[in-house]
């Protein structure tokens, strides 16, 4: 059996856990003092995701750079080949919040989107 | 000279927030004056994500937190001035302001709502020791140089202070390819959010060295090196603890300063502890008619209540160039409110019960760490109310509602008292 730490992010308690692992999966958690607890250690340990947010190049009057996001969370281990895809993307203005930048990024099928508008 | 019934100051989360509640309260004649290129303040450089949870219940970017006011201001026809620097304010709410287009020009206002923000403290209000180089930047300048100019303001970052601008912006610099060394805070807890210490350093093995801060910046053109210490308990560096760090960059994340010289200026009391100006519960300052809410009242931590409070002033100043806003026949003389045994301090600090309206949220922060207690409120000597709390830290603001109801009962009402307590 496998034993992981980590410190759960859903209050300022930020309680630290400590799961128990078998062949990959979350048998035991321990150290929560809410079920919130249970479910973020189950989810990092197996299947951790995060938001990507960064900008790009925008050629436009009002600004030179256009914030975006990934439309949904991705693989953990994906961001920075995330962030690879993003280096060198220019995009011509106007843009608008939700306007789809780049689609399926490093192939997580996940679409980078706008999340500023640019005139 | 021009006239507005309400004249805003700074058009970002308050001050937008602001307009549109006064607006929807029936004011018709506002102006809103911003110093920057667009609207949205801050929150345009927030590109991260977690704004909004608690108002659309859904977690927005700062730029789509901030549209989201944008539009409803440019639907509801709302003018908005930008590119202007306000200057002065009289303290009959004459407003001096300069842009590059009408140069210098004056605005009489009925009522003022101060909503300027924040600002950050600087190297300089540290008394940081070592060479002046370039490549020393506070978090916040680093963060509009990425996320908005462009520019990577270095390659190989120390970080000092961990509020969190600093960890979003650990986080940041990393993902954009540069090498984040250390984060080193010199309490012995952290001032950022559990979340933001996990997935801004832990998920990037950047170390977090609390008790901790710099003792030396060496380099003549551009930072070379960074020397931290560890400090005792009393803040000061302990001899022999010094380790040094191989740098171009450093970023300071050490507290945030409401910006009030204009507020000063026209002769606005200032709350030493919040550094803001002391208002009652229609969030009116000592000067009559003139409000203040968001970030240059207190700082904030998270956009959703900057929002909330400023709708209150809006309100409150429609309801003031109305002439509506005393609610009742109660007792108009103030009841002051008091932050005791661990509450550093209260927003508002007083209350007219007369003035007030149905529901009064009071926000407060504590001055530590506290477990398993209890939020108290006394009127007079008597605790009325009294709120369990499993966790209260000093990074995370809290409230507490007072209703109208409840004051009516007490009309003798001298003073009403806020403590934490350990117990029941």
């Amino acid at each position: 059996m496998e034993e992981k730490t980590l410190t759960c992010i859903n209050c300022p308690l930020g309680c630290s856990l400590l799961a128990k692992m078998e062949h990959g999966q979350v048998v035991s958690v321990s150290g929560n003092t809410c079920r919130r607890g249970d479910v973020y250690a189950r989810k990092e340990l197996t299947n951790p995701t995060r938001i990507v947010t960064s900008t790009v190049f925008v050629t436009g009057k009002t600004a030179s750079m256009v914030s975006v996001k990934t439309r949904q969370d991705i693989p953990k281990e994906k961001v920075f080949a995330c962030m690879d895809a993003l280096r060198n993307l220019t995009v011509k203005a106007p843009v608008q919040i939700g306007d789809v930048l780049l689609a399926n990024v490093a192939d997580t099928g996940i679409d980078i989107i706008a999340t500023k508008n640019v005139e | 000279m021009e006239k507005y019934d309400i004249v805003i100051i700074g058009g970002g989360p308050a001050g937008l927030a602001a307009a549109i509640a006064a607006k929807n309260d029936g004011a018709d004649s506002i102006l809103i004056l911003e110093r920057d290129r667009e609207l949205g303040g801050i929150l345009n450089q927030c590109i991260h994500n977690g704004f909004g949870l608690h108002t659309f219940s859904e977690e927005l970017t700062g730029p789509e937190y901030a549209q989201r006011f944008i539009d409803q201001v440019k639907a509801l026809g709302i003018p908005y001035l930008l590119n202007t620097m306000v200057m002065d304010i009289s303290p009959d709410k004459c407003v001096t302001a300069m842009n590059k287009t009408r140069g210098m020009f004056t605005i009489q206002a009925k009522a003022i709502i101060l909503a300027m923000g924040c600002r950050e403290r600087a190297r300089g209000a540290l008394n940081i020791p070592g060479y002046r180089p370039a490549g020393i930047f506070s978090a916040g300048t680093a963060q509009r140089l990425v996320n908005m100019e462009g520019y990577l303001p270095g390659r190989n970052v120390v970080i000092l202070g961990s509020g969190d601008i600093g960890l979003i912006m650990a986080r940041r610099m990393t993902l954009e390819g540069a090498k984040v060394q250390v984060v080193a805070e010199l309490m012995p807890y952290s001032g950022g959010l559990k979340r933001n210490i996990v997935q801004c350093l832990d998920d990037f093995h950047i170390p977090l060295k609390l008790s901790h801060t710099v003792v030396d910046i060496r380099g003549k053109e551009r930072v070379e090196q960074v020397t931290l210490a560890q400090v005792d308990t009393n803040g000061r560096p302990i001899l022999g603890t010094e380790e040094t760090y191989d740098c171009d960059t450093l970023l300071l994340s050490v507290g945030l300063i409401p910006e009030n010289e204009l507020s000063a200026g026209m002769g606005v009391l200032m709350n030493p502890v919040t550094a803001g100006p002391k208002v009652n519960e229609s969030l009116e300052t000592n000067i009559e008619g003139v409000f203040a809410c968001g970030n240059v009242l207190h700082v904030h931590d998270l956009v959703d209540f900057v929002s909330q409070e400023a709708a209150m002033a809006g309100k409150s100043a429609a309801a003031y160039v109305r002439g509506t806003h005393r609610q009742g026949q109660e007792n108009s003389k103030p009841v002051s409110i008091k932050a005791q045994q661990g509450v550093r301090y209260t927003v508002p600090d007083t209350i007219r019960p007369a003035y007030m309206q149905d529901k009064l949220t009071v926000r407060f922060r504590v001055g530590s760490v506290f477990k398993n207690c209890y939020v108290s409120v006394y009127f007079d000597q008597e605790r009325v109310m009294q709120k369990k709390r499993p966790v209260l830290a000093p990074g995370e603001m809290e409230s507490f509602t007072i209703t109208r109801q409840q004051l009516q009962k007490y009309p003798d009402l001298g003073t009403i008292t806020f403590r934490i307590e350990q117990d029941a």
